[in-house]
């Protein structure tokens, strides 16, 4: 019977499922596959002409400090998400096994906020709040210490890459350990277990998907941005993010900009793609 | 039993701390913006109205303000709308390539922003349609229809399988049971679509500030204000974008929960 009725053209399911589609394709799918194109491209006295060459390849796998800014992103971007993961944790273990569904539904509620609201101008505020003279340096001074220099420093950059991913690391993974059926730890405490090897070997690899979830959109959130380190960093050691900007903005060199954009696509799926296959990994070994 | 109260008192200051860490940018950026000294630093100068007077003197951040609006407004609409098709594709029909067709609307989120801000100034040069108003609305579109869809869809997952049914038994054409049945059921959570990714689009600066010319949006004043130098007013145009994205999420979140609560 449905087979018989899918054949017809159904008008009405075509009507929800096609303005995606043709959108999509348009505004999403076009920029992606034009952008691919335009590394491939020509610049020549400042216009860009269409082509086929691999000269913006070779050009940019030739440089140093694209490789230096490549390695230096992974580098911090995997720092920010080890720095995040475990800062969140404590938080998201009280949130999901102290705390009452009450409050863990108040406290989720909260950190949804801050994360839809202007990172742009919670970075810029973290730009006064960590200067010389800023409120951080002058409360240490009350305590005798400092003055510390915190912006131009990685230090700097970190705090901007926590304002960006920490409150949604502490929603997934309070949601997620929330989710783990109390009895298993219930049975593994009345074993014998000891609570942080409770932690260890029963809350972490129950809630092992979801901590891996975590990590990943951690890890594609610092990876892809500039703010954190252009401002807050100084940009000293500019991260690839920085160099599409400076690359677009001021050079227009786009086609070199997409071939620094692809890198940074190809190392997000591979990373994220690595993710998901060990976090649906079957247990074999026991 | 004592070692168990230190360390739950240990977790809830930390958990405290968290929110702080969190807070602490919009809190100071609200006093600060307060502040009458230049530089902004404790102890404070005195209370003070007047980075708010220059700002609202100030033609080009009402011209900012009035763009962000237009541009978050006019991209919850569209964003909405496909998204609403979206999530009743999903939740309505099985068909052959729904992984890919669900990939097309939830994969722009976890794209760098640079990056597709870089892939639509490029394809909309091209197409002809850079440095307007309205191609930062075609580009927000397409990053804040997955936020809506996934809202709508949650909410038609609470939705009885049989309800759609009935209505068809009951005589209605498809068409009616949609418009009687399914967007009734569903008002709550588009109205928290609209305002989830108005917010985002509101937020959103480093797509707006590729495709947008020069019409700028408030996020890429700031953006622009920003670069390197300490200006007060920034933090007055910043605690006003606060407000507005802070209460729209609220809003969002309000609508969304509301009806869980009271349940189908």
């Amino acid at each position: 019977m449905t087979s018989k009725l899918a054949r017809k053209i159904d008008i009405y399911a075509l009507t929800w499922r096609l303005p995606i589609i043709v959108w999509q394709m348009f505004f999403f799918v076009g920029p992606v596959i034009f952008m691919i194109a335009m590394s491939f491209f020509l610049v020549k006295n400042y216009r860009m002409t269409e082509a086929f060459e691999f000269v913006n390849w070779s050009k940019m796998m030739s440089k140093s400090y694209f490789w230096d800014s490549y390695f230096y992103t992974i580098l911090i971007a995997s720092a920010s998400t080890t720095l995040a993961m475990c800062l969140a944790f404590p938080a998201a273990f009280a949130l999901a096994f102290k705390a009452n569904e009450t409050v863990r539904r108040w406290a989720i509620f909260l950190l949804i906020i801050p994360f839809f609201t202007s990172y742009l101008v919670r970075t810029f505020s973290w730009f006064v709040i960590l200067s010389e003279k800023g409120v951080v340096n002058a409360f240490l001074s009350y305590l005798g210490l400092g003055p510390y220099t915190m912006l131009n420093t990685n230090f700097g950059t970190l705090v901007g890459y926590m304002t960006l991913t920490l409150p949604l690391v502490v929603i997934l993974q309070t949601v997620t350990m929330a989710n783990i059926d109390k009895t298993l730890i219930e049975a593994a405490r009345n074993l014998g277990c000891k609570p942080f090897a409770t932690i260890w070997r029963v809350i972490i690899p129950l809630s092992k998907t979801g901590l891996i979830v975590a990590a990943i959109f951690c890890f594609i959130l610092s990876f892809g941005d500039f703010v954190a380190p252009f401002y807050l960093g100084g940009s000293q050691e500019p991260t690839l993010p920085i160099l599409i900007l400076d690359t677009t903005k001021s050079g227009q060199q786009w086609p070199r900009a997409a071939v620094v954009a692809i890198f940074m696509m190809a190392t997000l799926f591979t990373v994220a793609f690595t993710g998901i296959a060990v976090a649906y990994r079957k247990k074999t070994s026991r | 039993m004592k070692s168990n109260r230190t360390l739950n008192f240990t977790l809830s200051v930390y958990v405290l701390l968290v929110f702080v860490f969190v807070f602490a940018p919009i809190f100071f950026s609200v006093i600060f913006s307060f502040n009458s000294q230049r530089f902004p630093t404790i102890p404070l100068g005195n209370f003070s109205t007047e980075w708010y007077v220059k700002i609202l003197n100030d033609p080009d951040i009402w011209q900012a303000a009035f763009n962000s609006l237009i541009v978050s407004s006019s991209t919850a609409v569209i964003a909405t709308i496909l998204g609403f098709c979206t999530a009743y594709s999903d939740y309505r029909y099985n068909f052959k390539f729904k992984g890919p067709y669900l990939a097309l609307i939830l994969l722009p989120p976890t794209i760098p922003l640079i990056i597709m801000a870089l892939a639509m100034l490029a394809w909309l040069s091209k197409i002809g349609m850079s440095g307007q108003l309205w191609s930062i609305i075609l580009a927000h579109s397409v990053l804040c229809a997955p936020f809506a869809m996934a809202v709508i869809r949650l909410r038609l997952n609470q939705m009885d399988p049989d309800l759609e049914s009935a209505s068809w038994n009951l005589g209605g054409t498809e068409w009616a049971t949609m418009r009687h049945v399914i967007i009734p059921f569903c008002k709550p959570s588009i109205i928290s679509a609209l305002c989830l990714s108005a917010a985002v689009s509101f937020d959103e600066f480093a797509v707006s500030w590729f495709v947008s010319g020069l019409n700028k949006t408030l996020p890429v004043m700031i953006l622009e204000i920003v670069q390197g130098n300490i200006d007060p007013q920034v933090n007055a145009i910043g605690s006003f974008v606060f407000l507005i994205s802070m209460t729209l999420v609220i809003l969002a979140q309000v609508f969304f929960l509301s009806r869980q609560m009271k349940g189908t």
